[in-house]
């Protein structure tokens, strides 16, 4: 689950990880006000969406607005703020249909004297937490680590230990930070990776870290998204939830307890599994067709949550033919059925379907098939499958 | 000859009162029965609270200490809910459990990394979690898979994915090859045992002739696992990897299954198989014959 930056510097502000002071804003004069209240003589307005990029990303609307822009008065701020607020927002990240923007964040501007980057992620290969700091603050950190590695430090640490002071002195020195900045680092360090621990998180970033002129470590940025499998234990996390940031049939699905994940092709795939749910989709690009779903129905789906899936898929005008594909080891084969019959009944086919099963009750399963007397194109193994599809599009 | 599970193996089932653990254990214990007529394989089972009683004759016990000496257990099947299921695991390692096969999905990443720390001074294997679990055909199965699909033989799977070891192992069937072990190594970004765990147990097996491995997109363990067979697998192995066509930054089900900054695609983890000699399949559809040909070859 990702949140909002400025969700996320709330939640740093708790966990003692210093922050510039901010407000909300969601209309144009709640901008001009948050101006007023910050009493400074300069502010940076911040278009909230769950996308990176923002400062580079123009708006649909109005081509020569910024996603994030410097402000020098309360007049300015509100002017702004009316072109970004319900404006669709296009960054590297948000793909050519862009984002819209409901929520702004005004933040006191800083007297910055150096951007650093830092990120927390899981280290597979490691087997714990990492953090990683680079010189070069507010550059994408992919194309860092491609062309000046030696600029990338990582340093992984305990995860119940946390981070230690020294661990924090050595990033600190290696970044040649100096004394008041070590200093701040080796509390703004160890507090940001207890933040990551505790909060569950699978992500942290910090893209621009600033160093103020006076040497304290800042979070000018916050990208931080958590461990969906450790939500049930984080109540207040989950009520910061945006559903408007996130596609609303995969919202759908993951409420019926599905997995789902919308593409751009014709193909709708209904799968168990999610190794063999991913395979399905490179075996229909392999026949020549295009995928228009991940979706993993799980090994325990009930008759109702495979109807839903269904639903989901059929919903989706740019399905022009269905491939279901179960290998039932939990999952049984005659509960798909069940549901594929049920989803015939209640929400209608106009579209090809293709059914390949194998596993458990697979029996069964082709007898209740059979004796539907449905339209149903059956197929004897994956290739078969795909090609039977594939072809369903052509006829 | 197998890994992992042998006519030795004596599983208790951690969860043994839930919905799922009852139903899986009732199926393990069926079909080691076939295999193993007169043999209690599943000997019991575990939930704090409802210890004494018995669910379907499977006697059920406190702690899993008190199993295993009462049953001799020196394995644990874990059903046990995800909020619940490290602490479960590390009281499996604890009572000297050999091997822990971990079914559960959905377990915290955090968790997992406690486990792990666990795990280290322990001499416990634990398969999992997130998976489908180990199965030797003919002997027994510890996990969800369904038995019938499994044929003895000479080849190791190693696989991230539960239905695609379905689907390999069916597949195999039809190009005349059955298993000697079929591990499910789960498609979590932490677990307990990885490829190069299994290429050295399967390399060293001598009841397996040659490897099939599984991989998904995401991490790097496929390439990893590529180094290793380099330098020390001699066996023939071939290939799948799942999510040639997944987006970036979209996770596809799995926890671990996410393309993230540019790293761990599918084409770049069937080059670094393909380079090191292993008989790749492009299409999932073809994977008993891939296994095919690298036999032959």
């Amino acid at each position: 689950m990702k949140i909002h930056e400025y969700q996320g510097k709330q939640l740093f502000r708790t966990a003692g990880v210093a922050v510039p002071e901010g407000i909300v804003a969601k209309t144009p004069a709640e901008a001009a006000q948050a101006f007023e209240t910050l009493g400074g003589s300069l502010a940076v307005v911040k278009s909230q969406i769950h996308a990176g990029g923002r400062g580079k990303g123009t708006f649909q609307e109005f081509p020569e607005q910024r996603g994030v822009v410097l402000v020098r008065s309360a007049e300015e701020a509100r002017a702004n703020a009316e072109r970004m607020l319900g404006s669709t927002l296009v960054t590297i990240q948000t793909g050519p249909e862009g984002k819209q923007v409901n929520t702004l964040f005004v933040e006191q501007g800083l007297d910055i004297a150096r951007e650093l980057y830092l990120g927390i992620v899981v280290d597979r290969e490691v087997g714990g937490p990492v953090l990683i700091m680079s010189s070069e603050g507010g550059m994408e950190i992919e194309a860092v680590a491609k062309e000046t590695p030696e600029k990338i430090l990582s340093e992984p640490f305990d995860a119940a230990a946390g981070l230690y002071p020294y661990q924090a002195r050595k990033l600190a020195y290696a970044l040649g930070l100096d004394d008041a900045a070590v200093r701040s680092a080796e509390k703004f360090l160890p507090r940001i990776c207890r933040f990551f621990v505790d909060a569950d998180c699978s992500m942290t970033e910090i893209n621009p870290l600033v160093v103020t002129s006076d040497g304290q470590l800042v979070a000018l940025d916050a990208k931080v998204s958590f461990d969906d499998n450790a939500l049930f234990r984080h109540k207040s996390l989950v009520e910061l939830r945006d559903l408007s940031e996130e596609d609303p049939a995969e919202v759908r699905a993951a409420d019926t307890g599905l997995s789902y994940v919308k593409l751009d092709g014709n193909i709708g795939c209904l799968v168990n599994g999610a190794g063999l749910a991913m395979s399905t989709m490179d075996l229909i690009k392999l026949h020549g067709g295009e995928p228009a779903n991940f979706l993993d129905v799980g090994g325990g789906a009930s008759e109702d949550q495979v109807t839903e899936a269904f639903r989901i898929i059929l919903a989706d005008s740019n399905v022009k033919a269905v491939l279901v594909n179960i290998f039932g080891g939990i999952m049984r084969c005659d509960v798909i059925v069940a549901a594929l019959l049920n989803a015939y009944e209640k929400v209608g086919f106009s579209v090809p379907l293709v059914v390949r099963l194998e596993g458990t009750n697979v029996e069964q399963a082709r007898e209740m098939l059979k004796a539907s007397g449905r339209d149903i194109i059956t197929a004897t193994d994956l290739t078969d499958a795909a090609e039977k599809v594939v072809q369903s599009l052509q006829a | 000859m197998s890994i992992l599970v042998s006519r030795s193996t004596r599983v208790i089932t951690q969860g043994i009162t839930g919905r799922t653990g009852l139903f899986h254990a009732q199926q393990c214990r069926a079909y080691a029965a076939e295999c193993q007529p007169g043999v209690d394989v599943f000997v019991g089972g575990v939930t704090p609270g409802k210890g004494g009683t018995t669910v379907d004759d499977f006697p059920v016990f406190n702690s899993v200490i008190e199993a295993r000496e009462k049953t001799g257990a020196n394995t644990s099947m874990v059903f046990v809910p995800p909020p619940f299921c490290a602490d479960a695991i590390l009281e499996a390692a604890d009572a000297g459990m050999e091997l822990i096969v971990a079914i559960t999905e959905g377990i915290p990443v955090m968790d997992m990394l406690r486990v792990r720390r666990g795990l280290e001074k322990s001499s416990s294997r634990l398969i999992g979690p997130n998976c489908p679990g180990v199965i030797t055909p003919g002997i027994a199965k510890i996990g969800i898979m369904p038995g019938y699909i499994h044929r003895p033989g000479t080849i190791g799977i190693i696989s991230k994915s539960g239905t695609l070891t379905y689907e390999a192992a069916w597949q195999l069937g039809r190009v005349g090859l059955g298993q000697s072990t079929a591990v499910g190594i789960g498609g979590d970004p932490i677990n307990g045992t990885n490829y190069i765990d299994l290429l050295k147990m399967f390399q060293d097996d001598p009841g397996t002739e040659g490897i099939l491995m599984i991989g998904e997109i995401g991490g790097s363990a496929e390439q990893e696992a590529a180094e290793y067979i380099r330098s020390s697998v001699t066996k023939p192995v071939a290939g799948f990897i799942a999510g040639q066509t997944a987006p970036p930054g979209k996770r596809m089900g799995h926890a671990g299954a996410i393309i993230s900054g540019g790293g761990g695609t599918a084409a770049e983890k069937m080059a670094a198989l393909r380079d090191v000699g292993v008989v790749v399949s492009d299409s999932p559809g073809g994977m008993g014959e891939a296994m095919k040909t690298a036999m032959a070859g």
